[in-house]
């Protein structure tokens, strides 16, 4: 784009960098002058969508962000939410979605890279990964090349630098065929006393540079990010970054050394953006000017230019504000660990970012107003009208067995060992509940306590009705915290949506705003970190919206967790919640009636917060031995989850009065849970008393699970169908 | 016991082996940075998994040239017991310490999760907690784990009874299935000659603690230390 030094700034080459006409005039009147082209750069990427939020920040702003276990709500690196024992527990989700579709295995591993600095920068030690992926139809031609690609490339990375990789989930529908998602979320552990923020401060302060050397990969990442596909997107490889796994373990183990010292003022990681972003980020936040000497930047190609420099989106490195004197004792940090350290430039007050090259001005812009006067908008939408709701009578009833193995032998409600079992999931020895259940439990280190961490989202839903759907994905992932025995501490959200500025997108990502502040309210889970990716559309086909809610939950006492799986014959199996049997847009009517129609099940977030904690209560009192939560593919599908991780069947009861069987066994109502117990009267007693509607459904035991009305099915032949789609498809069978 | 666990730039399960150590031993071992050529008289040395120095020439390939490896190597060779797990395995194979070499997995793909192996002799100081024959359960993860030699090597150590363990089925069988990366005669780990050099791709470090689902892997901690004291 920059082949010259210095071109001329034309409207065509303004069109190139993402601003439109409007907001190139904006430019104009903040700098009193035609910027040249490394000035157009820095407000290209800061003022793209990736960066700015200017379209999704009026929504965003209405979503609950505080708590009293909040202690930094969005607009940091991540969210911090205090756990006790003088620690907090700081994490994030972010996209790496296009980058991914281009070249998944690159795009995959920057994206588990660039999460994983977002937490360690903020001064933790990361100690889970997840990551949230949709991929297209199972026979479009792409798939299983990006299946691949994508899953070794998140590998690769958490792998080597030794974080483990603890949950997730994956799914597959043609509306991703185009655009694939890879959301990857970090948790980690700090001191609540030694959290480090981006605000620099100190007039005269040494502004250094760490990590890795600057390169030419990744410029115009962020501006990537937030345009459409079209068919030649595949010409964009070269703007995908290329991950280095080893030089990140160098680097988080190199800051957080020094973090254990006093010299670090304020730091912040080059993600999206690079240097641009973290040094208008770090000037802003502190409302100070700074100055870069782009000369003494270490490269490791010739002749970069000033605007390549800026924009270079070379991943593994950081830029901290330090202590004045303290240049020395940092620099030991980073040689010892072999990594580059580079004192660039100072904290000023004249409010500018300022960048000279072999002492001449190459850019100059106020910091306050790029910020401020970032253009917003405030996009026309439209509602997605109701979908009919659909009796269950009046849909044809499969029989159990069938459709259970059906559902089991499904893209996406297949077993995902395939998967992470390409992912070291014990490293650091603390993975208590392994990937495979409702949500990983991680201990704690030094403490009793440990955290539950889910992703969960149902695209279906939302695209069905996007505040239903997005109500939905919180309550799923709030009760998939609980299900372990965790008290939902905040989450963190992932808003994959379509080009926005079709209004019928834009009501999508209004409305599932919507359902989900709702639902954060009503539960008491704020969000406190969160990242937005538009533009997920090729060729004029948007994805279906996908609001991922990544959730972390706390145990005091980590020896109280449970998982899904039976733990013993002839335990009595109890259901929590209310079942009506509802099929609309359910994974039953999707996989065995092969349609997707219909409203989506109704989110009482009364009920799911009564039930949900009456089940917690009833974990904490040491009364379950096993627990799962209730979604898609409802009882029947939750019920064989829970044998094949037990490997012990089970044997169930008939239906109640008035609901349809095939709706009693599929059907997707909310706010329900499977309890495994010794000790069913006790639970029996208590629901009572609390008013919450649990029954016995069945026992535990045996080779097999009988569901009613249906032959049993061997828990040899339910493997087969859960375990054995994803390895097949990906042999190419 | 007094342990010392080797730590490069790349190790990622030093900490994992420090906390098995400790738990056994009953206090904590001595970590030694890689830059450190020399260090204190020890009873046992572990090069732990990770990926040493990033692992993207060959698993273990640039570790073997630091100045703490040639200090390793000198003190196993004078008969002090060396330990190398998963990455530390592949150290001490590319050291000679080791014979044979640690390929890519068969199926190409890194694989986690938990196997099981059998222990082929108790007669060795890493597996007298043990029973000749005994059949744990303890995980893996790795990319680079295929154990091969030549067919004269593998008859060697068969024939002077240096195959520490073997991967089975968790009844005892032999069986590819059984084997997560496709190691010549299912091997799982070997010893040098003098059995006081043990090299294996399992992690006996991870499954040391009830609350992680397993605790196979404490006999060979606990035998070690009963051993070295």
């Amino acid at each position: 784009m920059a082949e010259a030094k210095n071109p001329e700034i034309t409207p065509e080459l303004v069109a190139e960098h993402g601003l439109t006409a409007e907001e190139y005039a904006r430019v104009l009147a903040i700098m009193g002058r035609a910027p040249n082209i490394t000035e157009l750069g820095i407000f290209s990427v800061m003022w793209s969508e990736h960066c700015s939020y200017k379209t999704s920040k009026k929504w965003l702003r209405t979503l609950p962000t505080e708590g009293p276990q909040v202690i930094q709500g969005p607009g940091e690196n991540a969210g911090v939410v205090d756990i006790g024992d003088g620690l907090a527990c700081i994490f994030k989700i972010e996209s790496h979605n296009h980058p991914s579709f281009i070249e998944p295995y690159q795009g995959a591993a920057t994206g588990v890279g660039g999460i994983l600095r977002d937490v360690f920068t903020m001064g933790a030690r990361p100690i889970a990964n997840l990551n949230a992926l949709r991929f297209g139809a199972p026979d479009h031609p792409k798939t299983r090349h990006l299946v691949a690609g994508v899953v070794a490339g998140i590998g690769g990375y958490g792998n080597c630098i030794g974080v483990p990789t603890v949950g997730g989930e994956c799914q597959f529908h043609e509306s991703y065929n185009g655009n694939i998602l890879v959301n990857a979320m970090t948790v980690g552990i700090a001191p609540t006393d030694r959290i480090f923020y981006s605000a620099a401060a100190g007039i005269g302060n040494p502004v250094v540079y760490v990590g890795s050397k600057t390169g030419r990969d990744g410029i115009h990442g962020a501006t990537m990010a937030s345009a459409e596909f079209s068919e030649d997107s595949e010409e964009k490889r070269p703007t995908v970054q290329v991950g280095d796994p080893f030089t990140e373990k160098l680097l988080l183990e190199a800051c957080l050394e020094l973090m254990a010292t006093d010299a670090i003022i304020a730091i912040q990681d080059m993600g999206a953006a690079g240097l641009t972003s973290s040094s208008v980020e770090m000037s802003s936040k502190g409302g100070v000017g700074i100055e870069l000497d782009l000369s003494a930047v270490p490269r490791r190609e010739e002749g970069m230019t000033p605007y390549e420099i800026m924009l270079s989106e070379s991943q593994e490195r950081m830029l901290m504000v330090l202590r004045p004197g303290r240049e020395d004792a940092a620099r030991a940090v980073f040689e010892k660990w072999e990594l580059d350290f580079a004192v660039i430039g100072r904290v000023t007050d004249t409010g500018r970012l300022v960048l000279t090259e072999n002492g001449e001005t190459v850019a100059d812009i106020p910091v306050a107003p790029l910020v401020e006067n970032a253009p917003e908008y405030d996009r026309p939408w439209e509602a997605t009208p109701p979908s009919p709701e659909i009796a269950a009578v009046d849909l044809p009833a499969k029989p159990g067995d069938e459709a259970l193995l059906a559902l089991l032998a499904s893209p996406d409600h297949c077993g995902k060992g395939w998967i992470w079992h390409q992912y070291d999931h014990l490293v650091m020895n603390d993975t208590v509940i392994r990937p495979g259940g409702d949500a990983a439990v991680v201990r704690v280190r030094d403490t009793s306590k440990a955290l539950a961490v889910t992703t969960d989202c149902t695209p279906r839903y939302c695209y069905a009705d996007p505040v239903r759907g997005g109500a939905q994905a919180v309550a799923e992932a709030w009760r998939n915290l609980t299900a372990t025995g965790a008290r939902p501490l905040a989450a963190t959200d992932n808003m994959n949506f379509g080009n926005p500025e079709r209004p019928r997108v834009m009501g999508q990502f209004a409305g599932c705003i919507e359902g989900m502040g709702e639902a954060c309210r009503a539960l008491s889970f704020p969000i406190v970190s969160g990242n937005v990716s538009l533009y997920n559309e090729t060729s004029g086909k948007g994805i279906h919206p996908t609001p991922v809610i990544g959730g972390v939950g706390l145990l005091d006492d980590v020896a109280l967790a449970v998982g899904i799986g039976f733990t013993d014959p002839d335990l009595s199996i109890l259901l929590v919640g209310k079942t009506q049997g509802w099929l609309g847009c359910s994974a039953y009517l999707r996989e065995i009636l092969g349609r997707e129609d219909g409203a989506p099940p109704p989110v009482d977030l009364a009920a799911e917060l009564r039930n949900g904690d009456f089940t917690r209560m009833q974990i904490l009192a040491r009364r379950a031995a096993a627990c799962h939560d209730l979604s898609e593919g409802g009882l029947a599908v939750a019920l064989a989850e829970m044998a094949l991780a037990g490997d012990i069947g089970a044997e169930i009861a008939g239906a109640p009065e008035g609901v349809p069987l095939h709706a009693w066994l599929f059907g997707e109502d909310q706010a329900r849970y499977l309890i495994a117990t010794r000790n069913p009267a006790a639970i029996l007693a208590h629901a009572e008393t609390a008013g919450i509607p649990v029954a016995v459904i069945g026992r535990t035991g045996g080779e097999a699970l009988t569901l009613p009305g249906a032959a049993p099915i061997s828990l040899t032949a339910l493997r087969e169908a859960h375990e054995g789609w994803l390895p097949g498809y990906m042999d190419g069978e | 016991m007094k342990a010392a666990v080797i730590v490069f730039p790349g190790s990622n399960r030093d900490r994992d082996m420090l906390m098995a150590l400790e738990r056994a031993a009953g206090k904590p071992p001595l970590a030694i940075w890689h830059g450190d050529a020399d260090f204190e008289p020890v009873d046992l040395i572990v090069v732990p998994g990770g990926f040493s120095y990033g692992d993207y020439l060959r698993a273990g390939a640039m570790a073997v040239h630091s100045p703490i490896m040639r200090e390793v190597a000198k003190r196993a060779q004078a008969g002090v017991p060396v330990l190398g797990v998963c990455n530390g395995y592949q150290i001490l194979t590319e050291a000679g310490l080791l014979p044979g070499a640690l390929l890519h997995n068969a199926r190409l793909k890194f694989v986690c999760g938990d196997i099981h192996m059998k222990v082929e002799t108790a007669q060795s100081l890493f597996t007298a907690g043990y029973e000749s024959g005994q059949v744990i359960r303890v995980p893996v993860a790795h990319h680079d784990g295929n154990y091969f030699a030549d067919d004269e090597t593998l008859d060697r150590l068969e024939g002077e009874g240096r195959v520490a363990f073997r991967y089975c089925t968790a009844e005892g069988e032999f069986d590819d299935k059984a084997n997560p990366n496709g190691s010549a005669r299912h091997i799982a780990g070997i010893y040098n000659e003098t059995k006081t050099v043990l090299g294996l791709m399992p992690h006996p470090e991870n499954a040391t603690d009830p609350q992680l689902g397993g605790t196979d892997g404490a006999a060979l901690f606990d035998g070690l230390v009963a051993a070295l004291h």
